[in-house]
């Protein structure tokens, strides 16, 4: 790589750390958020919602099992929006204009904000694991290992969704609509919480929109990647979408144009 | 010899520029051509001047015309532009969270440039502009002059041949406001780079000044901004403001 991209990488890559470590609170809600859901919801639900063996799992699993790969790509989907919420900031401080007015190629810069992004998400799910532990979420050791490409992808994915979509939200207080339109819907329509079969026997037109949600194909892929395996059809699906988000993205961010 | 006169040759070249937010025309067939110096452009709010930098810095596409700097094209050789040029937006666009080192080490980055190479390029200017002593300070403890000095500190850190300064004084105490002033006119004598100061505060123009007048986005008037009074027959820049606009919303 030409040492100025090399320089502007690590640029862009060493602010978005910076801020990241300078928001404490941003690091403490990552982490509590989902250690609430896995500590005490999924202690509460143990009972009530128990998982046959299914694939990747080779035999019976507590229900904080389960739900862990969909908390992880629950705290990626946060730091994602987080990330988008950042740049609506930027966009409204003026910063943007900084970015945008370097010489080096627009998406190059955008990719290097979704790179340091999906580093953040990392971060934050290794620590998340370490704490899982605790409470007898069991991941083999190579499992941290094969989940590190996983959450790369879907990282980048759901931050090229946040980008996408900090170029529709105009202003800051907007953000909130984020929550109730993208956010929750992604979340619980997807097998984060609940096996896709379960979902069948409660309401068929649920279970298919489950099924399209790229969402799903996150947590899919994120889990068997926990368990050292790898499942083709999520992965192809995270691809595709990453592809589609990243390619509407790049598209949005083009100066605003004077017509009539 | 005037802030206005330099070695060198760059220049910003517009044709018959039009910009529209919605129906209204915010920049309506401007043509303009300015050399290197320290150049005003004067107009009250509303008139086009932000509108015209961020169509010069490549943030705004124009419906219609073109925009040369230093003979590059803006639509075809962005990056060769972006190179060259330097701006202080009107609103501050630093990071408050950051520190003044972080702060320019990160333009630097973002202009391929090595974090030592760039406090290396702006050593001299650090202490000309009375930083060096507030680099590792975070932007949110400093004032606004200061906080102004940091942004054109960091706008020369590239080295930049076209300087774009939109309302940089606005807001500043009269101390600040001399500073920066004294400081940017010395800059395009010195290094013979381009400047362009927006403003609409008149005292910030001298005599010998190119001033060009921009009144609802287009051009009134440009030239040497004594020879214009004498052209028009007024005794100073704010008479030539009110014969050229209508608008007399100024200092």
């Amino acid at each position: 790589m030409n040492n100025r991209y090399l320089y502007c990488f690590n640029g862009i890559v060493k602010r978005e750390v910076l801020r990241f470590f300078q928001q404490r609170s941003r690091l403490l809600s990552a982490l509590v958020r989902p250690l609430l859901w896995l500590v005490v919801f999924a202690a509460g639900f143990r009972a009530a919602l128990g998982v046959s063996i299914m694939e990747p799992y080779g035999t019976y699993i507590t229900y904080q099992q389960y739900i862990t790969p969909g908390l992880c790509c629950m705290i990626i989907l946060f730091n994602g929006m987080q990330s988008s919420l950042s740049m609506v900031y930027d966009r409204e401080m003026g910063s943007m204009k900084v970015l945008l007015m370097s010489p080096l190629p627009r998406p190059f810069l955008l990719c290097c904000k979704l790179i340091a992004s999906a580093l953040l998400s990392l971060l934050q799910v290794v620590i998340f694991l370490l704490f899982a532990q605790l409470v007898d979420v069991d991941i083999p050791l190579m499992g941290y290992v094969s989940s590190i490409p996983a959450i790369f992808l879907i990282a980048f994915f759901l931050g090229a969704l946040g980008l996408m979509l900090s170029n529709l939200i105009k202003q800051l207080e907007n953000f909130a609509g984020v929550m109730n339109f993208v956010i929750f819907p992604m979340f619980f329509l997807s097998s984060a919480l609940y096996p896709l079969w379960k979902m069948q026997e409660a309401s068929l037109w649920l279970y298919w929109l489950c099924q399209f949600n790229p969402f799903t194909a996150c947590v899919e892929l994120l889990r068997f990647a926990l368990y050292g395996q790898m499942n083709i059809l999520a992965l192809t699906t995270v691809l595709i979408a990453t592809s589609i988000a990243s390619f509407f993205a790049l598209m949005s961010f083009k100066p605003l144009h004077g017509r009539k | 010899m005037g802030r206005s006169d330099t070695k060198c040759a760059m220049s910003i070249i517009t044709n018959e520029l039009t910009f529209h937010y919605g129906k209204k025309a915010a920049i309506d067939g401007l043509s303009l051509s300015i050399k290197s110096g320290f150049n005003v452009l004067l107009g009250p709010n509303g008139a086009g001047k932000s509108t015209l930098f961020s169509m010069l810095t490549g943030l705004y596409q124009a419906a219609s015309g073109d925009i040369k700097i230093n003979g590059y094209d803006l639509n075809h050789e962005r990056s060769k532009i972006m190179q060259s040029m330097g701006v202080v937006f009107q609103q501050s666009t630093l990071d408050l969270d950051l520190s003044v080192k972080q702060n320019l080490t990160y333009y630097a980055a973002l202009h391929g440039i090595s974090s030592s190479q760039a406090l290396e390029n702006i050593s001299d200017i650090l202490s000309q502009l009375q930083l060096t002593q507030r680099l590792n300070d975070k932007v949110r403890s400093l004032n606004g002059g200061h906080r102004r000095r940091v942004e054109i500190a960091r706008a020369l850190i590239h080295q930049p041949k076209v300087l774009l300064l939109d309302e940089a004084t606005v807001g500043l105490d009269i101390d600040s406001r001399k500073m920066i002033t004294e400081y940017v006119g010395s800059l395009s004598q010195q290094l013979g780079i381009c400047v362009l100061w927006a403003t609409h505060l008149i005292d910030e123009i001298a005599a010998d000044d190119q001033l060009i007048i921009i009144d609802e986005g287009k051009i009134q008037a440009q030239g040497i901004s004594g020879e214009l009074c004498k052209e028009h027959n007024v005794a100073d820049v704010y008479q030539l403001y009110r014969t050229l606009t209508a608008n007399v919303e100024i200092s």
